[in-house]
């Protein structure tokens, strides 16, 4: 393990709330689930607020996903930049913290972090870009990635996308450049198994894993929704692309327990049941003790309805 | 010098004054030094800062984002203007949507720079002006090289912005001697220049004084070209003045010089080699339309190439293109 047991390793900004980042002396794999538990009852919270039709547009969950977000951005650093997707939500607070932020943003409002125009989709904060177009943040990412490399700094780029991106041609054109160029590209590929409604069986050709290969990037290849798992496959991956300022590729076997958006569910309801039995709180969380895990979660609870309430008040 | 040459010395010249400038492109390094020569000579004098790419035009776009995105000051080239149909996503929704979507959090500066146009025999798919469908994108700039602009300082006024642009060059401009105006003259005839806010020239160019002019030709690029030499000829031999308004940014535009012309010539032709219908004219006919209804001695005319694919044949081409004959006879509509 590449980081300290309670060194709290992301730079969250000292206004994020430590009732959802957690704090300095936390032990870590507290730290770790609160992070997860604060990005599920975020967007519990916000599919809530939706149903009661006090936020306009569309939103994409990442609940099932959340160990992703927590393990990976656990090793970045301020040198470090990610981009992120449509379902950006988890990447966003693990990286920031900003949950008032992002709920005033959802909410079109003028405090959000990107005054409202960006909305769910499209966030901006120090060291984090999303966007919702497939396929074309990575090469923007491959684009940091070079200017890193031409900085001569020692910071990488982490772009997250999903299975359904691989369909994109700008995906290839990307990765192919960050190999020839080895450029310090890192490619979280969070493999939930569906691109929209659409199963991989019927959406994606040949292995997954070979389509890096073939452009020779070194491929770190996880099944688990296991944040402690997940965090010291990450750790390899990270600490060899900054040893060698290269690009590495993450690929994360993991499964959404919520729909694509909001109410457009038609998997098979025992395949999504099933895949509930690995929930990533209930696997990291049985390693809370349980006195534990409850103060946790209740302070989670109270630092949100904090959030909402703000939010709401702007 | 010709036109080739100075836009590779205003590339030579954004290197030398800026370390931020990185070129990206396709076969940009030497000694091929791009498909155009446009480059020829800055990878060896710039190692590592002018990149040949892969043939990867998506790719060139959004690495060119990114690397804006972190600081830098990228200058991209697409070999052919066809083929920016393969930036279009990284241009409409990451590179002129950023700066915007973000509240301004950031800056995109990505500077594309494409060879366009025919002439050339090169076809369907290697010799359109695509850059119709490019105009009125939100945010971003899009600039036709010319003879009569100096390309160092149009790249350092764009280079001095924080939007990003494309720059259009037709490939028969490039190997023709650069026509700046000097002491208010292009050759013989008069030649005004005006600078918009930001620093981007429009030049108008007449015979004799405005107010002897009975109609204004507005263009850019290579037509603008054709449109001057025609009109310096019919001055001479028939007499026949128009005052031609030459802009270097066409969207947005900066209609404070073409207004200046048609408030007083009251007739406007406007020439695009672009294909007709939806066009670069459309647009300046209805604004002008109805920011002089009432002064205009007749409706605006537009001249554009035929709506359909660019022949191979060279006989063909010339049939389906804006020519220096058919520039001719759209001057005689609006002159007579």
């Amino acid at each position: 393990m590449s980081v300290s047991e309670t060194a709290v390793a992301v730079p969250i900004p000292d206004s994020a709330d430590p009732r959802l980042v957690g704090s300095s002396v936390e032990p870590r794999a507290e730290r770790l689930y609160r992070r997860m538990r604060f990005i599920r009852r975020f967007e519990e919270s916000l599919l809530d607020m939706f149903d009661q039709g006090l936020l306009n547009g569309t939103t994409h969950a990442c609940i099932g996903q959340e160990a992703d977000a927590v393990a990976v951005i656990d090793h970045l650093g301020d040198d470090d930049h990610i981009f992120s997707n449509h379902r950006c939500h988890g990447h966003f607070l693990a990286r920031t913290g900003d949950a008032l932020g992002l709920m005033a943003e959802i909410m079109g409002k003028p405090e959000g972090v990107c005054g409202g125009i960006g909305g769910s989709q499209h966030l901006c904060a120090p060291g984090f870009m999303s966007n919702g177009v497939q396929g074309g943040i990575v090469p923007n990412a491959a684009g940091i990635a070079l200017a890193k490399q031409l900085d001569g700094g020692p910071g990488l780029s982490v772009v997250f996308i999903g299975d359904g991106t691989l369909g994109e041609g700008a995906t290839y054109e990307a990765l192919n450049l960050a190999s020839l160029w080895r450029l310090p590209l890192v490619v979280v590929l969070e493999d939930n198994g569906w691109a929209q409604s659409t199963p991989s069986s019927a959406n994606l050709a040949g292995s997954i894993r070979d389509r890096f290969t073939a452009f020779g990037l070194a491929v770190f290849e996880i099944d688990s929704t296991d944040v402690e798992e997940i965090a010291i496959l990450a750790g390899q991956a990270l600490d060899q692309a900054r040893a060698h300022q290269e690009p590495v590729v993450i690929i994360i076997h993991t499964y959404r327990l919520c729909h694509h958006s909001k109410n457009d569910d038609d998997r098979p309801a025992a395949e999504v049941a099933a895949r509930w039995e690995l929930d990533p709180l209930k696997v990291h969380g049985g390693r809370i003790e349980p006195g534990e895990r409850a103060r946790i979660d209740a302070e989670v609870e109270s630092a949100l309805q904090d959030v909402i309430d703000r939010a709401l008040s702007l | 010098m010709i036109a080739a040459r100075a836009l590779g010395d205003a590339l030579r010249a954004a290197l030398d004054e800026d370390e931020r400038v990185i070129l990206l492109g396709e076969d940009l390094v030497d000694p091929y030094g791009g498909a155009f020569k446009v480059t020829r000579g800055l990878s060896t004098d710039f190692p590592g800062r002018v990149r040949s790419t892969p043939i990867s035009e998506g790719a060139i776009a959004g690495l060119s984002a990114g690397l804006a995105l972190a600081g830098y000051r990228p200058i991209a080239e697409i070999m052919f203007g066809d083929f920016l149909t393969l930036c279009f996503d990284q241009i409409v929704n990451h590179i002129a949507k950023y700066e915007a979507m973000y509240n301004g959090k950031v800056t995109c500066p990505v500077i594309i720079r494409t060879p366009s146009g025919g002439g050339r025999g090169y076809g369907p798919t290697h010799s359109q002006s695509l850059e119709k469908h490019f105009l009125g994108i939100p945010h971003l700039r899009v600039v036709a090289s010319s003879l009569v602009h100096d390309p160092a300082a149009v790249l350092r006024a764009l280079l001095a912005q924080d939007s990003p642009a494309l720059l259009i060059e037709h490939k028969l401009l490039y190997p023709l001697h650069m026509m700046l105006p000097a002491d208010g003259r292009i050759e013989d005839d008069i030649a005004e220049q005006h600078l918009s806010a930001d620093g981007m020239p429009t030049v108008s160019i007449r015979s004799v004084p405005r107010e002897d002019c009975s109609f204004t030709v507005l263009a850019y690029g290579y037509q603008a070209e054709l449109a001057r030499r025609v009109l310096s000829r019919l001055a001479v031999e028939e007499e026949i003045f128009g005052e031609l308004v030459v802009v270097s940014q066409i969207s947005p535009l900066d209609w404070a010089p073409i207004d200046a012309s048609v408030s007083v010539t009251r007739r406007l032709l406007v020439i695009e080699e672009g294909v007709g219908g939806f066009t670069w004219g459309s647009e300046v006919a209805s604004r002008i339309s109805s920011r002089f209804f009432s002064e205009l001695r007749q409706p605006v005319v537009t001249a554009a190439s035929d709506p359909t694919v660019i022949p191979t044949s060279k006989t063909l081409e010339a049939r389906m293109l804006m020519t220096s004959e058919r520039v001719e006879r759209a001057i005689r509509q609006v002159a007579a």
